[in-house]
């Protein structure tokens, strides 16, 4: 009872809130007056003063995708040095050592692109101040680079006969300032109160009760665990992630951050409506995400709940943690998957197989049911426009999207789009299977430990996070293959958008007749869906029959490995 | 070009400042003064020690105590972590099955299946704080003997442990739970100060 209860109110707050944020989002963006100006607009124009940014001046797609590219370069740069120098910097209460340059490509690589992988744990791994100067801000930045790249695209449908696509300086300014620090903020505080730890002492010597010694480690997590969430980052402060006490104390904190999680990409759908002037086709887009993402909590639960053979229970504890329970935990890993969050409150690896392969599947797709602040949006109008273009074939029509012409340029460059995680997953995964380095680090045998391996570059591509955790990554294979998976998961997609959206501006419109094929109606979510779930469906279908079904099929018969 | 290697230089530099510092140190100021025991913690000192911290769980395997959940780690909190065995792995199997038995044993069950779940299955964190109230109820015959704790006692103990549950929070968020450092906190005090005494 109690747990459909919360899932109710999770998803109907989801449907309430999210319209709210868009709609600011949209002021913000937009550059209109809105509630935070009074509170931090002489930030941002002091932002704007030091660096040398003229916000009004607008940029062409390739200076636009050059501020991209060049930005997250110094990023990657900056945190690469913060890690493998880290012995030298201040804050180091515990003394831990420089880096290695593996771990640490792959750590700067991770948080740049918004994944978030983890082959370590941070509280043996990483000094108070690389958390902080080098994880907390990429944790904002990146997530402001996945929204300065849909807004560019989002102007390019919206404009007509342009090369003007917004100013990206101005949108990350606006993105950090107004929407990610605000929010954060505010979830910093309320996670404090519910437990979670905020200080810069050293780790603590407990003697326990049964007279052993047990180390407590502390420190800046919660404004970390905050901007985590919102920016769809993931990555935990501790090596257990959310499940950690420390990072996810009690049931409300849960909560919060599983709204966290997804309400900024369910937002900015909305604030694309404000864009197009049109609701209508903002809540088509946003019913396909709600439904994909209800199908995915059903099926995941169901399976999660199904009586388990070899174990002989039903609804295993392995993994969860005693205040969440499986609902809560299974929700999360939903959650987690569909957007491109990747932190959890329970142990992926331990769930059963067919719940762990909807996480992996949500991965898969491209993290389009909500997905990524920014990214998860751009990859949904990715299939938006392959989707228009098999209607188009159908019915004998140009395609167009939002009164565009959609043509072979713009194709190509969505068909890069979709190809260039799918290459990396089964072709680093592959790869993995079949060379000693890749076998070495797993922790399950049989089907479930491909599925640790398919899951692992599935996360990376995807620019995810999470993992099937038993998978030991610290290794120079899997952390050049899994840092170059995520390189080639994040900017094989945001070079193709923005040469989309530089080729969709300069379009003209064509005014809407009895002829349009609508984006905006229910036999258009349908069409959508059907697309996502086959082309998703036949890329992925045999690796994750030969994974998890067979697994599923081995676990009814009790077979273990 | 040039100017955006600058702009992107100085706004990198500018946002690690904003994000990087001010930030963090100012939602530290705000929770050292709005909530100083949980921003350090949440830790128990008795005696002037430390014993440890109300969120994270202690390794409880003597029969005087009230156990804890199976961890990964051992308590051990650097790193934390769960085990990451799969559906069917048979370590886990073998795990689960001697765990069922060594409980139900321990604490005269006789059937298998009654067995609660969260105590034969290791937590996410390795460090899970909690227990179900069931788990508990279950456990209190064994320490009554282990402690030799009279009538009187045995009643005050069933009311510490039905203070200590903790409902669902705001009535329906989360599942009912029981922190067992607290509990064998009460449990120590009940029995005069066993602390230590295995």
């Amino acid at each position: 009872m109690n747990e459909a209860l919360q899932l109710i109110l999770f998803l109907v707050l989801l449907a309430v809130l999210s319209p709210l944020l868009g709609k600011y989002m949209a002021k913000v963006f937009m550059g209109d007056k809105h509630i935070m100006t009074p509170v931090f607009g002489w930030l941002e124009k002091l932002v704007y003063r030091l660096s040398g940014i003229k916000s009004e001046e607008e940029m062409n797609w390739k200076t636009y995708m050059y501020g991209v590219l060049i930005f997250n370069l110094f990023g990657f740069l900056l945190l690469f040095l913060l890690q493998i120098f880290q012995v030298y910097l201040p804050l180091n209460t515990e003394k831990l050592p420089n880096v290695s340059w593996h771990l640490a490509f792959n750590t700067a690589m991770s948080f740049t692109t918004n994944t978030n992988w983890q082959s370590y744990s941070g509280e043996n791994t990483l000094s108070y101040l690389v958390q902080m100067l080098g994880l907390t801000v990429q944790n904002f930045v990146s997530a402001a680079t996945g929204i300065a790249v849909v807004l560019a695209l989002i102007r390019g449908l919206t404009r007509k006969t342009t090369d003007a696509l917004g100013n990206f300086w101005a949108d990350m300014t606006r993105s950090v300032i107004y929407v990610l620090l605000p929010l954060s903020i505010i979830l910093t505080i309320a996670l404090v109160g519910q437990g979670a730890v905020q200080t810069f002492s050293h780790y603590v010597k407990a003697t326990t009760l049964q007279g052993s010694e047990q180390v407590i480690p502390l420190g800046p997590a919660a404004s970390q665990i905050a901007i985590k969430q919102l920016g769809t980052n993931g990555g935990g402060f501790f090596g257990a992630n959310s499940s950690h006490p420390f990072e996810n104390p009690t049931p409300l904190s849960n909560f919060l951050e599983l709204l966290s999680i997804i309400i900024i990409s369910a937002g900015l759908v909305f604030t694309f409506g404000y864009y197009m002037k049109s609701k209508g086709q903002a809540r088509a887009i946003f019913i396909t995400m709600f439904i994909l993402f209800a199908v995915g909590i059903a099926v995941s639960l169901w399976a999660e709940y199904s009586h388990n053979n070899v174990l002989n229970v039903s609804g295993a504890m392995e993994g969860k943690e005693t205040r969440f329970g499986v609902m809560n935990s299974v929700l999360w890993s939903v959650t987690t998957t569909a957007t491109s969050n990747g932190s959890v409150n329970a142990m992926q690896d331990s769930l059963s197989p067919l719940s762990g392969l909807v996480a992996m599947f949500n991965i898969m797709l491209g993290e389009i049911i909500f997905g990524g602040v920014g990214s998860g949006l751009y990859g949904m109008i990715i299939f938006i426009i392959l989707t228009v273009f098999i209607a188009g074939l159908m019915v004998g029509r140009t395609p167009e999207y939002l009164g565009k012409k959609i043509e072979a340029f713009e194709m190509k460059m969505a068909i890069l789009a979709v190809l260039a995680p799918s290459i990396v997953i089964k072709l680093f995964s592959a790869i993995a299977c079949l060379v000693p380095a890749g076998l070495a680090g797993l922790n399950n045998a049989g089907p479930h430990g491909l599925s640790e391996i398919l899951y692992a570059f599935s996360s990376a591509a995807g620019n995810n996070g999470s993992a099937f955790a038993g998978l030991n990554t610290n290794s120079v294979f899997y952390n050049l293959m899994m840092g170059s998976g995520m390189l080639i998961g994040r900017f094989g997609i945001i070079v193709p958008v923005m040469a989309i959206a530089g080729s969709m501006a300069r379009k003209k419109v064509t005014p809407v007749s009895s002829g349009t094929f609508r984006t905006d109606n229910w036999l258009f979510v349908m069409l959508l869906i059907s697309v996502i779930l086959i082309v998703g469906g036949l890329t992925f279908f045999p690796p994750l029959a030969l994974g998890p079904i067979v697994e599923h099929s081995l676990m009814h018969l009790g077979v273990t490995f | 070009m040039k100017t955006q290697i600058f702009i992107a230089l100085k706004f990198l530099l500018i946002m690690t400042l904003l994000t990087g510092l001010i930030y963090p140190l100012l939602m530290t100021g705000v929770a050292q003064l709005s909530y100083p025991y949980k921003a350090n913690g949440s830790l128990i000192i008795k005696d002037g020690k430390i014993i440890g911290s109300e969120l994270i769980g202690q390794k409880f395997d003597s029969s005087t105590y009230f156990w804890s959940r199976p961890s990964a780690t051992g308590y051990d909190a650097i790193p934390s972590g769960g085990s990451n065995l799969g559906p069917t792995s048979k370590t886990l199997k073998a795990l689960v099955s001697s765990r069922r038995i060594l409980f139900a044993k321990m604490n005269s069950i006789d059937n298998m299946t009654e067995v609660p779940e969260e105590m034969i299955f290791a937590s996410g964190s390795g460090l899970d704080p909690q227990i179900s109230p069931r788990s508990a109820m279950m456990q209190v015959e064994r320490i009554v003997k282990a402690r030799h704790l009279d009538n009187n006692m045995k009643n005050i103990l069933l009311k510490k442990i039905n203070d200590l549950t903790e409902d669902p929070q705001l009535s329906f968020l989360g599942e009912p739970r029981i922190n067992v450092l607290l509990l064998n906190l009460e449990l120590d005090k009940i029995d005069g100060n066993l602390t230590n005494n295995k």
